[in-house]
Protein backbone atom coordinates (compact mmCIF):
# COMPACT_ATOMS: atom_id res chain seq x y z
CA UNK A 1 0.00 0.00 0.00
CA UNK A 2 1.64 3.43 -1.22
CA UNK A 3 1.69 5.93 1.61
CA UNK A 4 2.00 9.77 1.44
CA UNK A 5 5.21 10.59 3.19
CA UNK A 6 4.84 13.48 6.01
CA UNK A 7 6.65 16.49 5.86
CA UNK A 8 7.84 15.81 1.94
CA UNK A 9 5.19 18.39 0.85
CA UNK A 10 5.27 16.17 -2.46
CA UNK A 11 3.80 13.17 -3.70
CA UNK A 12 5.98 10.47 -3.89
CA UNK A 13 5.59 6.38 -4.12
CA UNK A 14 6.96 4.79 -1.29
CA UNK A 15 5.74 1.41 -1.46
CA UNK A 16 3.77 -1.41 -3.26
CA UNK A 17 3.09 -0.99 -7.04
CA UNK A 18 -0.54 -0.52 -7.83
CA UNK A 19 -1.58 0.37 -11.79
CA UNK A 20 -4.79 1.99 -12.73
CA UNK A 21 -5.79 -1.29 -13.37
CA UNK A 22 -6.22 -2.12 -9.65
CA UNK A 23 -8.20 0.10 -8.69
CA UNK A 24 -10.50 1.59 -12.00
CA UNK A 25 -13.43 2.46 -9.96
CA UNK A 26 -11.35 6.08 -8.89
CA UNK A 27 -8.43 6.57 -11.26
CA UNK A 28 -8.93 8.97 -13.80
CA UNK A 29 -7.71 11.54 -16.08
CA UNK A 30 -5.01 11.04 -18.59
CA UNK A 31 -2.22 12.27 -15.55
CA UNK A 32 -3.99 9.44 -13.05
CA UNK A 33 -2.99 6.60 -15.52
CA UNK A 34 0.33 7.44 -15.69
CA UNK A 35 1.21 8.32 -12.24
CA UNK A 36 1.64 6.03 -9.89
CA UNK A 37 -1.58 6.37 -6.90
CA UNK A 38 -0.92 7.82 -3.87
CA UNK A 39 -3.43 8.54 -0.94
CA UNK A 40 -4.28 11.44 0.31
CA UNK A 41 -7.21 10.83 1.81
CA UNK A 42 -8.10 7.79 3.53
CA UNK A 43 -11.42 7.17 5.09
CA UNK A 44 -12.14 4.05 6.43
CA UNK A 45 -16.35 4.12 8.29
CA UNK A 46 -15.38 7.52 9.92
CA UNK A 47 -17.87 8.88 12.24
CA UNK A 48 -17.75 12.59 13.12
CA UNK A 49 -19.81 14.38 15.06
CA UNK A 50 -21.06 17.67 15.34
CA UNK A 51 -22.09 17.83 18.77
CA UNK A 52 -24.06 14.95 19.32
CA UNK A 53 -25.14 14.84 15.79
CA UNK A 54 -23.57 12.20 13.72
CA UNK A 55 -23.02 14.68 10.58
CA UNK A 56 -21.09 11.64 9.36
CA UNK A 57 -21.91 8.34 10.09
CA UNK A 58 -19.43 5.66 8.47
CA UNK A 59 -18.15 7.42 5.23
CA UNK A 60 -15.39 5.65 2.95
CA UNK A 61 -13.39 8.00 0.98
CA UNK A 62 -9.56 7.44 -0.86
CA UNK A 63 -8.31 10.45 -2.38
CA UNK A 64 -5.26 10.19 -4.75
CA UNK A 65 -2.91 12.82 -5.00
CA UNK A 66 -3.73 15.58 -8.14
CA UNK A 67 -7.48 14.12 -7.85
CA UNK A 68 -9.91 17.20 -8.34
CA UNK A 69 -12.82 15.40 -6.46
CA UNK A 70 -15.95 17.16 -6.77
CA UNK A 71 -18.38 16.53 -3.66
CA UNK A 72 -22.07 16.80 -4.28
CA UNK A 73 -25.38 16.27 -2.25
CA UNK A 74 -28.22 18.33 -0.63
CA UNK A 75 -28.29 20.81 1.96
CA UNK A 76 -27.35 18.77 5.58
CA UNK A 77 -25.75 16.03 3.70
CA UNK A 78 -22.27 16.41 5.62
CA UNK A 79 -20.38 17.99 3.13
CA UNK A 80 -18.40 20.74 4.73
CA UNK A 81 -18.46 18.90 7.81
CA UNK A 82 -16.42 16.09 5.58
CA UNK A 83 -13.97 19.52 4.60
CA UNK A 84 -13.67 20.12 7.81
CA UNK A 85 -12.74 16.59 8.74
CA UNK A 86 -10.37 16.55 6.17
CA UNK A 87 -8.50 20.00 7.32
CA UNK A 88 -7.99 18.69 10.77
CA UNK A 89 -10.12 20.87 12.26
CA UNK A 90 -12.54 17.48 14.11
CA UNK A 91 -11.48 14.36 15.26
CA UNK A 92 -12.92 11.32 13.54
CA UNK A 93 -14.92 9.26 16.70
CA UNK A 94 -14.47 5.91 15.15
CA UNK A 95 -13.18 4.40 12.05
CA UNK A 96 -9.28 5.81 10.56
CA UNK A 97 -8.82 8.93 8.96
CA UNK A 98 -5.59 9.34 7.23
CA UNK A 99 -4.93 12.66 5.39
CA UNK A 100 -1.81 13.52 4.23
CA UNK A 101 -0.32 10.58 5.39
CA UNK A 102 -0.99 11.42 9.13
CA UNK A 103 -3.66 9.89 11.41
CA UNK A 104 -6.73 12.53 12.18
CA UNK A 105 -6.33 10.75 15.66
CA UNK A 106 -3.23 11.85 16.42
CA UNK A 107 -1.64 14.24 14.07
CA UNK A 108 -4.35 17.02 13.41
CA UNK A 109 -1.99 19.72 13.95
CA UNK A 110 0.49 18.46 11.60
CA UNK A 111 -2.53 18.13 8.90
CA UNK A 112 -3.45 21.23 9.21
CA UNK A 113 -0.46 23.09 8.55
CA UNK A 114 -0.58 21.47 5.05
CA UNK A 115 -4.35 22.05 4.03
CA UNK A 116 -5.68 25.13 2.52
CA UNK A 117 -9.50 25.36 3.88
CA UNK A 118 -11.82 27.74 2.01
CA UNK A 119 -15.06 27.59 4.44
CA UNK A 120 -18.48 29.76 4.37
CA UNK A 121 -16.23 32.06 6.83
CA UNK A 122 -13.48 34.44 5.21
CA UNK A 123 -11.70 34.36 8.32
CA UNK A 124 -10.58 38.35 7.72
CA UNK A 125 -10.97 41.28 9.85
CA UNK A 126 -12.83 44.14 9.39
CA UNK A 127 -11.03 46.65 10.57
CA UNK A 128 -7.57 45.66 8.79
CA UNK A 129 -6.65 46.35 5.41
CA UNK A 130 -7.01 43.44 2.41
CA UNK A 131 -2.66 43.64 2.90
CA UNK A 132 -2.42 43.48 6.40
CA UNK A 133 -5.28 40.48 7.17
CA UNK A 134 -3.46 38.54 4.55
CA UNK A 135 -0.01 39.76 5.37
CA UNK A 136 -1.42 38.41 9.16
CA UNK A 137 -2.16 35.21 7.66
CA UNK A 138 1.14 34.14 5.92
CA UNK A 139 3.07 35.20 9.18
CA UNK A 140 0.79 33.19 11.33
CA UNK A 141 1.32 30.21 8.79
CA UNK A 142 4.92 31.14 8.20
CA UNK A 143 4.67 31.86 4.91
CA UNK A 144 7.05 34.56 3.10
CA UNK A 145 4.81 38.06 2.83
CA UNK A 146 5.90 38.34 -0.43
CA UNK A 147 3.36 35.91 -1.58
CA UNK A 148 0.47 38.19 -0.54
CA UNK A 149 0.30 40.78 -3.58
CA UNK A 150 0.69 37.97 -6.44
CA UNK A 151 -1.85 36.30 -4.63
CA UNK A 152 -4.03 39.32 -4.92
CA UNK A 153 -3.08 39.96 -8.41
CA UNK A 154 -3.99 36.19 -9.02
CA UNK A 155 -7.43 36.54 -7.44
CA UNK A 156 -8.32 40.00 -9.78
CA UNK A 157 -8.31 42.14 -6.34
CA UNK A 158 -7.13 45.72 -7.77
CA UNK A 159 -4.39 47.27 -6.33
CA UNK A 160 -6.39 50.12 -5.50
CA UNK A 161 -8.09 47.83 -2.52
CA UNK A 162 -5.22 46.27 -1.05
CA UNK A 163 -5.00 48.75 1.31
CA UNK A 164 -8.69 49.42 1.88
CA UNK A 165 -10.17 48.01 5.09
CA UNK A 166 -12.19 44.41 4.90
CA UNK A 167 -14.85 45.87 6.46
CA UNK A 168 -15.55 48.09 2.73
CA UNK A 169 -15.05 45.22 0.61
CA UNK A 170 -18.71 43.75 -1.08
CA UNK A 171 -19.28 40.08 -0.62
CA UNK A 172 -17.51 39.02 -3.53
CA UNK A 173 -14.62 40.86 -3.27
CA UNK A 174 -13.97 39.31 0.49
CA UNK A 175 -14.23 35.88 -1.21
CA UNK A 176 -11.87 36.51 -3.67
CA UNK A 177 -8.96 37.90 -0.60
CA UNK A 178 -10.30 34.93 1.44
CA UNK A 179 -9.16 32.57 -2.10
CA UNK A 180 -6.23 35.00 -2.37
CA UNK A 181 -5.58 34.03 1.39
CA UNK A 182 -5.80 29.81 0.77
CA UNK A 183 -3.15 30.69 -2.45
CA UNK A 184 -1.05 32.70 -0.44
CA UNK A 185 -0.45 28.83 1.52
CA UNK A 186 0.05 26.84 -1.61
CA UNK A 187 -1.48 23.98 0.35
CA UNK A 188 -0.74 20.39 -0.71
CA UNK A 189 -4.53 19.44 -0.06
CA UNK A 190 -7.32 22.44 -1.62
CA UNK A 191 -10.48 22.45 0.63
CA UNK A 192 -12.83 24.33 -0.98
CA UNK A 193 -16.65 24.84 0.35
CA UNK A 194 -18.85 26.34 -2.16
CA UNK A 195 -15.70 28.59 -3.70
CA UNK A 196 -18.10 30.00 -6.55
CA UNK A 197 -20.65 31.10 -3.97
CA UNK A 198 -21.27 35.27 -4.07
CA UNK A 199 -18.52 35.65 -7.20
CA UNK A 200 -19.67 37.04 -10.85
CA UNK A 201 -18.84 35.45 -13.23
CA UNK A 202 -14.91 36.99 -14.10
CA UNK A 203 -14.69 35.55 -10.27
CA UNK A 204 -15.88 32.11 -10.82
CA UNK A 205 -13.83 31.55 -14.35
CA UNK A 206 -10.90 32.55 -11.92
CA UNK A 207 -11.83 29.69 -9.22
CA UNK A 208 -11.80 27.48 -11.89
CA UNK A 209 -8.40 28.64 -12.97
CA UNK A 210 -6.99 28.34 -10.05
CA UNK A 211 -8.56 24.67 -9.21
CA UNK A 212 -6.93 23.66 -12.61
CA UNK A 213 -3.51 25.25 -11.35
CA UNK A 214 -3.69 23.80 -8.04
CA UNK A 215 -4.49 20.12 -9.87
CA UNK A 216 -1.79 20.33 -12.52
CA UNK A 217 0.66 21.39 -9.69
CA UNK A 218 0.59 18.45 -8.23
CA UNK A 219 -2.25 19.65 -5.30
CA UNK A 220 -5.33 17.30 -5.03
CA UNK A 221 -8.47 19.54 -4.17
CA UNK A 222 -11.89 18.73 -2.92
CA UNK A 223 -14.77 20.94 -3.65
CA UNK A 224 -18.01 20.45 -2.19
CA UNK A 225 -20.43 22.49 -4.68
CA UNK A 226 -23.62 22.94 -5.75
CA UNK A 227 -22.52 24.35 -9.04
CA UNK A 228 -22.84 21.21 -11.35
CA UNK A 229 -22.26 22.65 -14.33
CA UNK A 230 -19.12 24.08 -13.83
CA UNK A 231 -17.61 21.45 -11.68
CA UNK A 232 -18.54 18.27 -13.10
CA UNK A 233 -16.38 19.20 -15.79
CA UNK A 234 -13.63 20.62 -13.98
CA UNK A 235 -13.76 17.28 -11.75
CA UNK A 236 -11.81 14.13 -12.53
CA UNK A 237 -14.83 12.36 -9.96
CA UNK A 238 -17.93 13.29 -8.09
CA UNK A 239 -18.35 11.92 -5.00
CA UNK A 240 -22.33 12.22 -4.05
CA UNK A 241 -23.20 12.44 0.35
CA UNK A 242 -26.10 11.90 2.22
CA UNK A 243 -27.20 11.40 5.47
CA UNK A 244 -23.64 11.29 5.92
CA UNK A 245 -21.88 8.91 3.94
CA UNK A 246 -20.73 8.19 0.24
CA UNK A 247 -23.64 7.02 -1.46
CA UNK A 248 -22.10 7.07 -5.30
CA UNK A 249 -18.53 7.28 -6.14
CA UNK A 250 -18.18 7.78 -9.87
CA UNK A 251 -16.17 8.92 -12.94
CA UNK A 252 -17.11 12.73 -14.00
CA UNK A 253 -17.18 15.04 -17.09
CA UNK A 254 -13.95 15.49 -18.74
CA UNK A 255 -11.39 15.57 -15.63
CA UNK A 256 -10.55 19.33 -17.15
CA UNK A 257 -7.99 20.26 -14.43
CA UNK A 258 -6.54 16.48 -14.01
CA UNK A 259 -6.19 16.05 -17.47
CA UNK A 260 -4.13 19.72 -18.55
CA UNK A 261 -6.73 21.01 -20.49
CA UNK A 262 -7.61 24.30 -18.96
CA UNK A 263 -5.43 26.30 -20.54
CA UNK A 264 -7.99 25.75 -23.58
CA UNK A 265 -10.49 27.19 -21.88
CA UNK A 266 -12.19 30.36 -23.35
CA UNK A 267 -13.20 32.94 -21.14
CA UNK B 1 5.65 31.12 20.69
CA UNK B 2 6.82 34.77 21.57
CA UNK B 3 6.75 35.72 17.74
CA UNK B 4 3.23 34.30 17.41
CA UNK B 5 1.99 35.75 20.54
CA UNK B 6 3.01 39.18 19.41
CA UNK B 7 1.73 39.05 15.93
CA UNK B 8 -1.34 38.12 17.60
CA UNK B 9 -1.51 41.31 20.44
CA UNK B 10 -0.10 43.24 17.81
CA UNK B 11 -3.13 42.15 15.46
CA UNK B 12 -5.19 42.80 18.30
CA UNK B 13 -4.31 46.14 19.10
CA UNK B 14 -4.28 47.19 15.58
CA UNK B 15 -7.84 46.38 15.40
CA UNK B 16 -8.29 48.09 18.21
CA UNK B 17 -6.39 51.46 17.02
CA UNK B 18 -8.80 51.43 13.80
CA UNK B 19 -12.19 50.53 15.53
CA UNK B 20 -11.28 52.98 18.50
CA UNK B 21 -13.80 51.48 20.56
CA UNK B 22 -11.61 51.86 23.86
CA UNK B 23 -11.42 55.44 23.49
CA UNK B 24 -14.88 56.46 22.51
CA UNK B 25 -16.76 53.76 24.06
CA UNK B 26 -14.72 52.05 26.99
CA UNK B 27 -13.14 55.19 28.39
CA UNK B 28 -16.34 57.39 28.55
CA UNK B 29 -18.60 54.26 29.89
CA UNK B 30 -15.78 53.82 32.62
CA UNK B 31 -15.66 57.65 33.39
CA UNK B 32 -19.51 57.60 33.66
CA UNK B 33 -19.02 54.86 36.24
CA UNK B 34 -16.78 56.58 38.36
CA UNK B 35 -18.86 60.03 38.39
CA UNK B 36 -22.31 58.14 39.25
CA UNK B 37 -20.62 56.28 42.28
CA UNK B 38 -19.09 59.90 43.41
CA UNK B 39 -22.91 60.89 43.16
CA UNK B 40 -24.48 58.65 45.23
CA UNK B 41 -21.48 58.44 48.09
CA UNK B 42 -20.76 62.50 47.63
CA UNK B 43 -22.95 63.06 50.15
CA UNK B 44 -20.80 61.02 52.88
CA UNK B 45 -17.80 62.05 52.16
CA UNK B 46 -16.01 59.90 54.72
CA UNK B 47 -17.47 57.04 53.28
CA UNK B 48 -16.56 57.89 49.84
CA UNK B 49 -12.75 57.99 50.56
CA UNK B 50 -12.29 54.55 52.19
CA UNK B 51 -14.55 53.10 49.34
CA UNK B 52 -12.08 54.96 46.21
CA UNK B 53 -10.52 52.04 45.33
CA UNK B 54 -13.01 49.73 45.70
CA UNK B 55 -14.74 51.60 43.24
CA UNK B 56 -12.01 52.08 40.95
CA UNK B 57 -11.68 48.27 40.93
CA UNK B 58 -15.02 47.86 40.46
CA UNK B 59 -15.18 49.73 37.60
CA UNK B 60 -11.73 48.26 36.18
CA UNK B 61 -13.89 44.88 36.24
CA UNK B 62 -16.74 46.42 34.46
CA UNK B 63 -14.51 47.96 31.54
CA UNK B 64 -12.49 43.95 31.61
CA UNK B 65 -15.92 42.47 31.10
CA UNK B 66 -16.05 44.79 27.49
CA UNK B 67 -12.55 44.29 26.30
CA UNK B 68 -12.84 40.74 26.89
CA UNK B 69 -16.10 40.26 25.15
CA UNK B 70 -14.37 42.44 22.11
CA UNK B 71 -11.31 39.87 22.19
CA UNK B 72 -13.54 37.18 21.88
CA UNK B 73 -15.39 38.97 19.20
CA UNK B 74 -12.90 39.30 16.67
CA UNK B 75 -11.89 35.63 16.63
CA UNK B 76 -15.72 34.36 16.78
CA UNK B 77 -17.19 36.74 13.93
CA UNK B 78 -16.01 35.34 11.18
CA UNK B 79 -14.21 32.42 11.89
CA UNK B 80 -10.89 33.39 12.33
CA UNK B 81 -10.61 30.90 15.81
CA UNK B 82 -10.39 28.12 13.19
CA UNK B 83 -8.10 29.80 11.12
CA UNK B 84 -5.89 30.47 13.74
CA UNK B 85 -5.86 26.87 14.16
CA UNK B 86 -5.21 26.05 10.68
CA UNK B 87 -1.99 28.38 10.29
CA UNK B 88 -0.92 26.50 13.31
CA UNK B 89 -0.09 28.85 15.66
CA UNK B 90 0.52 27.58 19.00
CA UNK B 91 -2.56 27.90 20.78
CA UNK B 92 -0.62 29.38 24.06
CA UNK B 93 0.56 32.03 22.09
CA UNK B 94 -2.96 32.82 20.76
CA UNK B 95 -3.74 33.36 24.45
CA UNK B 96 -0.35 35.62 25.84
CA UNK B 97 -1.67 37.27 22.51
CA UNK B 98 -4.92 38.10 23.44
CA UNK B 99 -4.56 38.88 27.00
CA UNK B 100 -1.51 41.08 26.57
CA UNK B 101 -3.56 43.48 24.40
CA UNK B 102 -6.73 43.38 26.51
CA UNK B 103 -4.19 44.41 29.20
CA UNK B 104 -2.74 47.36 27.45
CA UNK B 105 -6.24 48.19 26.49
CA UNK B 106 -6.91 47.93 30.83
CA UNK B 107 -3.91 49.64 31.36
CA UNK B 108 -4.75 52.67 29.36
CA UNK B 109 -8.33 53.23 30.90
CA UNK B 110 -6.47 52.62 34.43
CA UNK B 111 -4.47 56.07 33.54
CA UNK B 112 -7.25 57.82 33.33
CA UNK B 113 -9.62 56.58 35.92
CA UNK B 114 -6.42 56.92 38.56
CA UNK B 115 -6.67 60.87 36.70
CA UNK B 116 -10.63 60.28 37.92
CA UNK B 117 -10.07 59.29 41.15
CA UNK B 118 -7.67 62.17 42.03
CA UNK B 119 -9.91 64.88 40.45
CA UNK B 120 -13.27 63.40 41.44
CA UNK B 121 -12.71 61.90 44.90
CA UNK B 122 -9.69 64.38 45.76
CA UNK B 123 -7.55 60.63 46.39
CA UNK B 124 -3.94 61.29 47.62
CA UNK B 125 -1.38 58.89 46.16
CA UNK B 126 0.99 57.86 48.87
CA UNK B 127 2.80 55.20 47.47
CA UNK B 128 2.85 55.35 43.87
CA UNK B 129 5.31 52.50 43.06
CA UNK B 130 2.67 49.98 45.22
CA UNK B 131 0.02 51.88 42.79
CA UNK B 132 1.58 51.20 39.74
CA UNK B 133 2.81 47.58 40.38
CA UNK B 134 -0.44 46.99 41.46
CA UNK B 135 -2.30 48.03 38.57
CA UNK B 136 0.27 45.77 36.27
CA UNK B 137 -0.19 43.13 37.72
CA UNK B 138 -4.02 42.52 38.83
CA UNK B 139 -4.64 44.15 35.44
CA UNK B 140 -2.30 41.02 33.60
CA UNK B 141 -4.64 38.75 36.14
CA UNK B 142 -7.57 40.32 35.08
CA UNK B 143 -7.18 39.90 31.57
CA UNK B 144 -5.47 36.21 31.14
CA UNK B 145 -8.56 35.06 33.38
CA UNK B 146 -10.69 36.77 31.34
CA UNK B 147 -9.31 35.72 27.59
CA UNK B 148 -9.59 32.15 29.30
CA UNK B 149 -13.07 32.55 30.19
CA UNK B 150 -13.84 34.20 27.14
CA UNK B 151 -12.49 31.29 24.88
CA UNK B 152 -14.24 28.85 27.05
CA UNK B 153 -17.90 30.59 26.04
CA UNK B 154 -16.65 31.39 22.61
CA UNK B 155 -19.30 28.45 21.58
CA UNK B 156 -21.92 29.34 23.73
CA UNK B 157 -25.00 31.23 22.11
CA UNK B 158 -25.90 33.27 24.70
CA UNK B 159 -21.75 34.03 25.55
CA UNK B 160 -23.04 37.83 26.12
CA UNK B 161 -24.41 37.59 29.33
CA UNK B 162 -22.94 34.11 30.12
CA UNK B 163 -19.07 35.65 30.25
CA UNK B 164 -19.65 38.10 33.32
CA UNK B 165 -21.36 35.10 35.35
CA UNK B 166 -18.73 33.31 34.99
CA UNK B 167 -16.43 36.00 35.32
CA UNK B 168 -17.28 38.19 38.21
CA UNK B 169 -16.57 35.62 40.60
CA UNK B 170 -13.44 34.34 39.27
CA UNK B 171 -12.00 37.63 39.53
CA UNK B 172 -13.06 38.12 43.31
CA UNK B 173 -9.55 37.60 44.78
CA UNK B 174 -8.55 40.51 42.47
CA UNK B 175 -10.96 42.80 43.53
CA UNK B 176 -10.14 41.91 46.78
CA UNK B 177 -6.35 41.76 46.98
CA UNK B 178 -6.05 44.98 44.46
CA UNK B 179 -8.74 46.99 46.70
CA UNK B 180 -6.33 46.40 50.11
CA UNK B 181 -3.30 47.41 48.17
CA UNK B 182 -4.75 50.42 46.67
CA UNK B 183 -6.26 50.90 50.01
CA UNK B 184 -2.63 51.28 51.20
CA UNK B 185 -1.10 53.38 48.46
CA UNK B 186 -3.81 56.35 48.51
CA UNK B 187 -3.36 55.90 52.20
CA UNK B 188 -7.33 55.54 53.06
CA UNK B 189 -6.54 52.20 55.33
CA UNK B 190 -4.32 51.04 57.29
CA UNK B 191 -2.99 47.64 55.76
CA UNK B 192 0.51 45.81 54.24
CA UNK B 193 -0.43 46.55 50.43
CA UNK B 194 2.66 44.60 49.53
CA UNK B 195 1.66 41.76 51.12
CA UNK B 196 -1.88 41.69 49.27
CA UNK B 197 0.43 42.23 46.04
CA UNK B 198 2.07 38.93 46.66
CA UNK B 199 -1.32 37.43 46.85
CA UNK B 200 -1.81 39.11 43.48
CA UNK B 201 1.15 37.89 41.67
CA UNK B 202 0.00 34.59 42.74
CA UNK B 203 -3.49 34.84 41.33
CA UNK B 204 -1.91 36.11 37.99
CA UNK B 205 0.86 33.33 37.80
CA UNK B 206 -1.47 30.64 38.07
CA UNK B 207 -3.95 32.50 35.54
CA UNK B 208 -1.57 32.76 32.69
CA UNK B 209 -0.30 29.07 33.49
CA UNK B 210 -3.82 27.88 33.20
CA UNK B 211 -4.28 29.72 30.21
CA UNK B 212 -1.39 28.31 28.03
CA UNK B 213 -2.12 25.06 29.16
CA UNK B 214 -5.76 24.99 28.62
CA UNK B 215 -6.32 27.34 25.86
CA UNK B 216 -5.46 25.04 23.23
CA UNK B 217 -8.05 22.62 24.49
CA UNK B 218 -10.49 25.49 24.76
CA UNK B 219 -9.42 26.60 20.93
CA UNK B 220 -10.44 22.99 19.82
CA UNK B 221 -13.41 21.94 21.94
CA UNK B 222 -15.59 25.83 21.29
Amino acid sequence: METYRPGSHRCERLVGDVTPEDRPDVVVGAVAASVPRVSVVRLEAVVALLGRFPALAGVDLDVSAGEVVLIQGPNGAGKSTLLRLCAGLLRPESGHAEVLGLDLATSRAGVRRRVGLLGHDTALYDELSVRENLEFWAAASRVDRSAVDPALDRLGVSRRLHDVAVSKLSAGQRRRVALANVVVRRPELWLLDEPHAGLDQSGRDLVDDLVVDAAQAGATVLMASHELDRTVDLASRTVVVAGGMVVADRVSGSGRAVAGEGESRVH
Amino acid sequence: MFTDARLVAAKDLRIELRSRVTASQVVPFAGLVLVLFGFALDANKPTLDLATSGLFWVTVLFVSLMAVQRSTAIETTDGARRALLLAGVEPGAVFLGKATAVAAQLLAVEVVLIGGIVVLYNATIEEPALLIATCVVATIGIASAGTLLGALVAGVRARETVLPILMLPVLAPVLLGATRAFDDALGSVAVNGWSWLAMLIGFTAINIALGVLAYGVLLEET
